[in-house]
């Protein structure tokens, strides 16, 4: 910057802006502003709704293999209670074949993995009290190493029948899920890792304990009604 | 930064094709760097993220220049947030509608378009200054340059990175993906490579036209 520039010829002041001016504005923009999101929302909320329920559908629908129908229930302390009835808390979905019968009980789990949260939704069997499937709904992993988990079929069957026993009074698992280092899985309740991905595969067992600790004594406990509300009383 | 324009535009053909080369964000200004490298690791995350940039610029453009004079200029950044953070929620709302899983795969950088200085640059340099159909019509020509910038980089990164393009397999099983390129640094890579093209072939038009007849453009 030179002198030449501060010398210059004093300027007029700029003309003050009424302070109404300013206000008018801000205030007409905020109020369009507000209608045309409150009217972009209230347009869009049942196709957002119904897209989640398909997405959820879907998600229930692959997992648990052979199911035609779903019911949602509310995980809550004093059991389990059929979705919609206001009740908020942790949802499980209870599948159905075509005869009305339970053919499994999708759970959601959420363990940390390398970049993230991973979440996952599995097929938990109430009758062999075990992890028969699963299926990632959520994840930020790398590619190439953490979506391995998908595809691997080593890895995918550690969770074909992954051992989700209760101890004897139901309150939590006999013996919690974990995932154990590449090649020395022992028990069927340990995941073995896959190898250059040890992280993603923690994430994987993380969240299959947290699902089955927190929804299995439950459900145990509630079967009948998961049993019962397709009025055949077995399954 | 492109420079001001100082007085009001005539509609021309100009107006929409300058966004696509010659004012072109993302190559020419470097604009709009952050959804650039981050959301072009597949062709269809790139052109969902040009078109709500487009919608966005489009329609707060067309805002701002209908409101010009009544935007006190004390008050303006202000306005144009409020009305750019508008059109973002709309389109987030849209995308959701649209596909959950598209809506997933671009994250937090739909609501990240509120900060996206292609747009604010726009507002205060075109949009505050200009009538409502040529701001609408060079909206859509940044847009539109945009759109094409994040496809260039899209197409090529899932290309090398997945081996599919819109996820069509492109290759046989044989294919080992070069999975770098869809993580952050392939971003840098072929940002990179594009630039090196689109300034190679920018000097060698300027070379061409002030090289005196007879001797050859190419020539070093």
């Amino acid at each position: 910057m030179t002198n030449d520039v501060q010398v210059e010829a004093p300027q007029a002041p700029p003309d003050a802006t009424p302070t109404f001016a300013m206000l008018r504005t801000l205030g007409g923009i905020s109020l369009i502003s507000g209608l045309l999101v409150v009217l972009a929302y209230q347009f869009t909320l049942p196709i957002i709704a119904e897209n989640q329920r398909v997405r959820t559908e879907q998600a229930v629908f692959r997992v648990i293999p052979g199911a035609v129908s779903k019911r949602d229930f509310v995980l809550t302390d004093a059991g389990l209670v059929p979705a919609g009835e206001g009740v908020q808390g942790e949802l499980i979905y209870a599948a159905y074949d075509a005869d009305d019968r339970l053919k499994g009980i999708a759970i959601t789990g959420v363990g940390n993995g390398y970049a993230g949260p991973v979440t996952v939704l599995f097929n938990y069997d109430p009758a062999c009290q075990c992890i028969v499937g699963s299926k990632i709904l959520q994840m930020t992993e790398t590619p190439g190493f953490g979506d391995k988990m998908e595809t691997d079929p080593e890895f995918l069957k550690n969770l074909k029948a992954l051992d989700a026993k209760l101890n004897a009074d139901g309150t939590a698992l006999i013996n919690p899920i974990v995932t154990v280092k590449n090649g020395s899985k022992t028990h069927p309740w340990q995941i073995d890792a896959i190898s250059g991905a040890t992280l993603s595969s923690n994430a994987m067992g993380k969240a299959a304990n947290t699902a089955a600790q927190r929804a299995a004594p439950t459900i145990q406990r509630d079967l009948a009604k998961l049993t019962a509300a397709n009025h055949t009383g077995q399954d | 930064m492109a420079e001001l324009p100082k007085h009001q535009e005539d509609l021309s053909l100009d107006t929409f094709v300058r966004g696509l080369w010659k004012e072109n964000p993302v190559f020419v200004m470097l604009l709009g760097m952050c959804p650039t490298l981050a959301v072009s690791n597949s062709a269809i995350n790139a052109i969902s993220m040009g078109l709500a940039t487009t919608f966005v610029l489009a329609g707060s453009g067309a805002l701002i220049s209908w409101l010009r004079n009544w935007i006190p200029k004390q008050v303006r950044i202000a306005s144009y947030i409020v009305i750019i953070a508008t059109f973002v929620t709309i389109v987030d709302y849209a995308i959701q509608a649209i596909s959950l899983d598209l809506y997933a795969a671009l994250g937090a950088f739909i609501q990240l378009i509120v900060v996206n200085c292609i747009i604010l640059g726009r507002a205060e340099a075109y949009a505050s200054q200009q009538r409502l159909v040529p701001t609408l019509v060079n909206s859509l020509g940044i847009g539109a340059g945009f759109t094409i910038a994040l496809f260039a980089l899209g197409s090529v990164r899932e290309i090398l990175g997945s081996g599919t393009l819109f996820g069509l397999h492109l290759f046989g099983a044989g294919f080992q993906p070069w999975v770098v390129m869809v993580l952050p640094p392939g971003g840098f890579f072929v940002l990179g490579a594009w630039l090196l093209l689109f300034n190679w072939i920018k000097q060698r038009g300027e070379r061409r036209a002030d090289a005196p007849t007879g001797v050859p453009a190419n020539a070093r």
